[in-house]
Formats: structure tokens, C-alpha cells, sequence
């Protein structure tokens, strides 16, 4: 169905030029998966931020969009999924299906992945619609979605191991953790998974699931770089980051978090 | 005798708000509580009926065309010409308008409004004409979907009870084709096949699948737009009948969006005239619309020509940056995120702000005016300075650009915030004053 068969792609020359280190630390392939049916709410802006910020850091990156029914890409050291609506997820089901054994294979040898919103409840081990069906996940997560009436919408703030989170959730589906699986963080401000127990995301290894929009990555630089580390040891064997001006970035995540935290 | 009183308590609190210099929604909150039919008993009795403009991007221009078109032909049109496309904003408009009797003194009314409030609003009066642009994203945190939104223009469709004109290229638009009541008849607008690679420019591809349907062949009576080589100048040609077209004209505002309205209204003034549609009337009519507020706006700053552009989604800012871009001038992005504005700004990260890398940005200010250098940063667009307060980054961006051309790219309630301090500077009409709607 797809024109593009998963082929390489390369950050935009333009970006890349903007960094004045070398890219001679190895190559990281960035894999993002259905960026048309499933990236409504800006989270392409994650895969961006990821090429960017792994150049500026003095690596090559190499990013691969993969489309339904396309072969799986050549390469992939770190994963990416984001929000779509009902129709973008029952376009992605088949071939999420088809390629399950990898992912799963590939979660439990500790790539890292960043699967947002309804990647994120696909991840899960099932969401159960309004109507009391039953639709089973990857199972990755263990987490269950089920279908709500209400949305939960607005902007958020979490504690997490990668220190505070800014974003902006926008879903309808409420999340329960299963019986010792991990959230991503602890909520501050706005809802969460489910609006009543405190927690949003989850984590397993190196997978992190949630419902930050924001896109969630560029105003959370110790996030990216917490993903990227991981991705570049398994690409290159270590990690080298370079200096990074991340002024601007901070000062967004910090405006947002005084203006909803009021500290 | 209860819309009586309504009227009579919302007209005086217009006269209050005014007074405050303050908003055009309110006098509409107070009689709408008062008299929720206040619209079918105003609006409902109009000889040539109620027409509905909607969709997501375009709305205001259009209808803005669309009252000049039909006014130029004679017809006494009500509107609410503020922008505020809410429904209270069209009972606000008609608080200036109707003697307390309720009558008002028009032939027929034209309005825009929302996706969600069309629905209201046709609750109240079902239209007899709606004119439905595009559907794309647009302030996810209020539409929550993008097949909502579609769904929402398919019910409006649904209640309209003569007449509805489509968008052509819109697959989520001309799909409504198959929703329309029995007799109730359907006129299409679109671009000419001959610049159907300029699609892009109008519309989001990315949302759109490729098992759509195909986009709708032009048939007999379709309004289609032929831009001409200058890309400035086009006409609007009806499929099958060469002697009504309409042009080729200029408008005053730029680019492909706004013909493509033009050619929207143009679509729906030909079809609710009938044989009293004049295509010389037409053009004349479409040549001296002045752009609305915030939307393409040119204020006069000391000499120097200062454009405001509305953007509040990713395809509106994309036109923007498109029909702008071949011009770069000295450039502002002010960036809210109040309810108006669409509280999530993930957005920004769907437009592409190549176009502005060669000039840079001189600022970028607002509520989330880190979040927009940082969102420049990643395409590698070089920001002055950053100054979130509104008035203080106005001030500062004119200085330093004293006497030359600039622009502002601003969302709505920094929009509305700029300009109140623009008119106070440089003496401009206010919202709902607009002098040449």
C-alpha cells in the first residue's frame, strides 16, 4: 500500500548542518512506526527531536518511517509510536499483529521504545471498548485500557526517573497498571492513566508507554538523551554525548511546570 | 413576549460591555439563557433563509465574501462579521440589529460557525443553505478527533433543507454528498484540474488515507478556480457555462487560500441568486473585500506595512507560511494557549517552518513563547529574542524594525490581544466595528 518500502532516511541536510561536531560516532537507526496513521498530535515531533538531538551529540542518524504492509526495516535501535484516532489504530492492527513476535522479542533484549498514546495502549495487554469487547495488545505493558465516555484533556506534569515530565494528554481510554508493572511516573499535575491512582505511562526495561502529547520529547531533553543512550550503546557499544545548548528547551519545561505547579 | 424581554436584557447588556470596551460573546450569553429559541424566532423567518458556513479553516473570510457578494446584489444580509463564531456571538451580532419585537430587517442571513456550535445552532434554526469548506486538525483538545469533526459538518449537512455547496478536493467534504436530504440540492467548488499539484498548499494530505475515495470529477455547474500566470489575478469558471465566469480579479488578500474561498462564495451567492447572479457584480464585489481582521490584515505602523495572520492549526499555519513565504519580511510568532487557541500546542510540530530559516525569527512571544523557539529550533530557524509578555514583545519587535515591512503569526487570543493594542496605537476599528464588511 505504502510508496515508501521502509527505505533509510537521513536527517534533513539542513538540521544536520546546524551542528558543529562531527558525525563520527557510528550510526543509530531510528524507527518510527506509522507515522501516517498513527502521529495526529505532533508526536513526529518526538523522531525530530531524536535525529536532531543524536546529531548534535556527534552521531549519525538514520531514521526509517515504516508504514503498514511495508518489510520491516533494515535496522532499529530504538522504536517510536504515537496517537492516532480510532480509524488510524484499525489501519495499523494487521500489521502490528505481523510483526508482534519481533517486538516482544526485541522489548525483552532491551531496545528502547517510546510508544505514545494509542501505541501506547496497543503495547498493553488489552483495551476493552465501551461496548465490553474485548481487544487483546502486544502485551508488552502490562497495563489494560478500557474505553471511557469522558476524555481526560489537558496539560500535564509527572515525577519520573528522568526527573520532571512536561506534555499534554488527550484520551478517552482509562489505564490500570497490572499487579507490579511499573508506571512511567507519578502525576503532579493532570490525570494520568485513569485520573484516580496517581500514575501515568508505564515501564519495562527500557519501554516506556504514555499519554504525553506535547510532543513529549523535545521540552524533555533528559528523556531523549535517557532513550538515546541506550539506543547508542547498543548501536555503537558507549555513549559519548556531546554539550548540548539545551536553554531553550529548559526554559519551556520550566515555564510549564511553574505555571502548573505554581514552584 | 419572553423573547421581549431577552432581547431587552441582552441589549443592555451590550450596551455594558461595550461601554468595558469588552467582548462580543457575553450580551449573547445573558439572552440566550433567557430565551434559548431567541434564534428560530429572529432568524427563523427570513425570506431567502439561513446560511451556515463551516469547516475548519477559512470560515470567517469566506463568509465575509459571501455577505459582499450577495449585499452587491441587493440583498439586505444579516452576519456576524466579529469573528466570534459561537452562537452567542450570532445572537450578540443580532442584539444590534432587531427592534425588540424580534424582526429583523434583512432578506436572508449568513453565518459562520464552528464545528461544534454549527450543530447548536441548526438545533435552533435548521439552515436552508450550508456552504462546508475542508475538515483538518484543529484544536484536538476541544474536536478530541478528526472524523469527529467530519461527522459533525455531515449532521449540519444533514439538516439543511435546501441547499448545500461542497468542497470538491475535500474527500472528507464531498463524501457528505451521500448524506444530504431528498431534494435538497448540492453545488460543488474546487480548483481547476489544471492546478490540482497545488492541492497541497489548501489541504493536510497526511491525514488523509490513500483507500479514500478518489477526489469528485467536475461536473456541469461546478465553480472551479483558475489562477492566473501571476498567480495573483484568477478567475472562478462555472463547468459547462463560459459565459458567467467570474474575473479574472485580484483579491486584497493574498494567496491561494483566499481564492479558493472566494471561489467557495462565489459557488454559494450563484446558487442562492439564481438568474440574478451577475458575474461582473460578482467580481467587482469580491475585488473590494477587505481581509478581515487578523487574517491577512494589513495595519498601517508609522508607514510601514505590518501584516497580522491568524493561525490556530497546522494546515492554516502551512498556507501561511506558503502564501507568505516567497515574501520573507521581519517576522514575529506569538504562540497562547488559552481555550481559543487550543490548549495543546503539540501542533507546532506538524508544520514545517523551513520557509522561515533564511530570514529567521525576531521573536517569538506568548503564553508558550519557549515552547515556539524551541519548536524553531528543530528546523533550524535562528530566534532573536523570546518575550512571552504580548505587549512587551510588541513593543520591543516595532522598534526594532521601525519603518520596515513586518509580520506577526500569531494564534487567536494573541491575535485579538495585538490588535486591541494596535487599534489604540494606530487608531484602527475595533472588533465588531469592522467598517467595510
Amino acid at each position: 500500500m505504502s510508496e515508501d518500502r521502509g527505505v533509510a532516511q537521513a536527517l534533513p541536510d539542513d538540521v544536520a548542518a546546524l551542528a558543529d561536531v562531527p558525525a563520527d560516532k557510528g550510526e543509530v537507526h531510528v524507527v518510527h512506526l506509522y507515522p501516517r496513521e498513527m502521529s495526529i498530535y505532533g508526536d513526529l515531533g518526538n523522531t525530530r527531536c531524536l535525529a536532531a538531538r543524536l546529531r548534535w551529540h556527534g552521531y549519525r542518524p538514520v531514521v526509517h518511517d515504516h508504514h503498514p504492509g511495508a518489510p520491516w526495516p533494515e535496522r532499529a535501535d530504538i522504536i517510536l509510536g504515537g496517537g492516532g484516532q480510532d480509524s488510524g489504530q484499525v489501519r495499523v492492527t494487521e500489521d502490528l499483529a505481523r510483526h508482534a513476535d519481533r517486538l516482544r522479542e526485541l522489548a525483552l533484549d532491551g531496545l528502547p521504545m517510546l510508544m505514545i498514546c494509542g501505541m501506547y495502549q496497543l503495547f498493553g495487554e488489552a483495551f476493552i471498548t465501551v461496548e465490553g469487547q474485548r481487544l487483546p495488545g502486544l502485551g508488552i505493558l502490562d497495563v489494560t485500557t478500557r474505553g471511557n465516555a469522558t476524555r481526560m484533556i489537558g496539560p500535564v506534569v509527572l515525577d519520573t526517573d528522568f526527573g520532571s515530565v512536561v506534555g499534554y494528554e488527550n484520551h478517552s481510554g482509562s489505564t490500570v497498571l497490572g499487579e507490579g508493572q511499573q508506571p512511567f511516573g507519578r502525576v503532579r499535575h493532570g490525570r494520568g492513566n485513569n485520573g484516580s491512582d496517581g500514575h501515568e505511562g508505564a515501564r519495562t526495561g527500557n519501554v516506556v508507554g504514555s499519554y504525553l502529547h506535547g510532543p513529549v520529547l523535545p521540552a524533555n531533553p533528559a528523556l531523549a538523551d535517557g532513550l538515546l543512550e541506550v539506543a547508542a550503546r547498543r548501536a555503537t557499544g558507549g555513549w559519548a554525548p556531546a554539550e548540548v545548548d539545551d536553554t531553550v528547551a529548559d526554559r519551556a519545561h520550566q515555564a510549564q511546570v511553574r505555571r502548573l505547579l505554581g514552584s | 413576549m419572553r423573547t421581549s424581554l431577552a432581547l431587552a436584557a441582552g441589549k443592555g447588556t451590550r450596551a455594558l460591555s461595550r461601554l468595558r470596551g469588552g467582548g462580543s460573546a457575553l450580551p449573547g450569553l445573558v439572552t440566550e439563557r433567557l430565551d434559548p429559541a431567541v434564534l428560530r424566532h429572529t432568524l427563523g423567518a427570513l425570506p431567502q433563509g439561513v446560511v451556515v458556513v463551516s469547516g475548519t479553516n477559512g470560515k470567517t473570510t469566506t463568509t465575509k465574501m459571501l455577505v459582499a457578494l450577495l449585499r452587491a446584489h441587493d440583498l439586505r444580509v444579516f452576519t456576524n462579521p466579529t469573528g466570534s463564531n459561537f452562537t452567542r456571538g450570532v445572537i450578540s451580532s443580532l442584539l444590534g440589529e432587531v427592534g425588540l419585537s424580534g424582526r429583523l430587517d434583512a432578506d436572508v442571513a449568513v453565518v459562520e460557525l464552528d464545528e461544534a456550535h454549527a450543530l447548536h445552532f441548526s438545533a435552533q434554526v435548521p439552515p436552508t443553505h450550508s456552504l462546508l469548506l475542508n475538515v483538518a486538525r484543529d484544536q484536538l483538545d476541544r474536536f478530541a478527533e478528526i472524523d469527529h469533526t467530519a461527522r459533525l459538518l455531515t449532521t449540519l449537512a444533514e439538516q439543511t433543507t435546501d441547499g448545500v455547496v461542497l468542497n470538491a478536493d475535500d474527500s472528507f467534504v464531498s463524501r457528505i454528498r451521500g448524506h444530504v436530504g431528498d431534494g435538497v440540492q448540492v453545488r460543488w467548488f474546487g480548483v481547476d484540474p489544471s492546478i490540482a499539484d497545488r492541492l497541497p498548499e489548501l489541504q493536510e494530505a497526511d491525514v488523509r488515507f490513500e483507500d479514500a475515495e478518489p477526489a469528485r470529477e467536475p461536473g456541469p455547474g461546478d465553480a472551479l478556480l483558475l489562477p492566473e500566470e501571476d498567480g495573483q489575478a484568477f478567475t472562478v469558471r462555472f463547468v459547462g457555462d463560459p459565459e458567467e465566469a467570474v474575473g479574472p480579479l485580484t483579491l486584497r488578500q493574498r494567496g491561494l487560500a483566499a481564492m479558493i474561498n472566494a471561489t467557495a462564495a462565489t459557488a454559494t451567492a450563484r446558487h442562492l441568486l439564481g438568474p440574478s447572479f451577475s458575474a461582473p457584480t460578482a467580481a467587482r464585489a469580491l475585488a473590494a473585500v477587505a481581509p478581515p481582521f487578523g487574517r491577512g490584515e494589513v495595519i498601517d505602523v508609522d508607514g510601514a506595512p505590518l501584516e497580522l495572520v491568524l493561525v490556530k492549526n497546522p494546515a492554516g499555519f502551512t498556507v501561511a507560511l506558503g502564501t507568505y513565504g516567497t515574501e520573507p519580511v521581519a517576522t514575529m510568532v506569538a504562540i497562547n494557549d488559552n481555550y481559543a487557541d487550543g490548549r495543546d500546542v503539540s501542533w507546532l510540530y506538524d508544520v514545517s517552518f523551513d520557509s522561515l530559516r533564511e530570514r529567521g525569527v525576531a521573536l517569538t512571544s506568548g503564553v508558550r513563547a519557549w515552547d515556539m523557539a524551541l519548536r524553531l529550533r528543530y528546523d533550524g530557524v535562528e530566534v532573536g529574542h523570546v518575550e512571552q509578555d504580548l505587549d512587551l514583545a510588541l513593543d520591543r519587535f516595532l522598534e526594532d524594525h521601525r519603518g520596515r515591512p513586518t509580520r506577526i503569526f500569531c494564534t487567536y487570543t494573541a491575535m485579538m490581544h495585538l490588535r486591541r493594542r494596535l487599534a489604540d496605537r494606530f487608531a484602527l476599528a475595533r472588533f465588531g466595528e469592522d467598517p467595510d464588511a
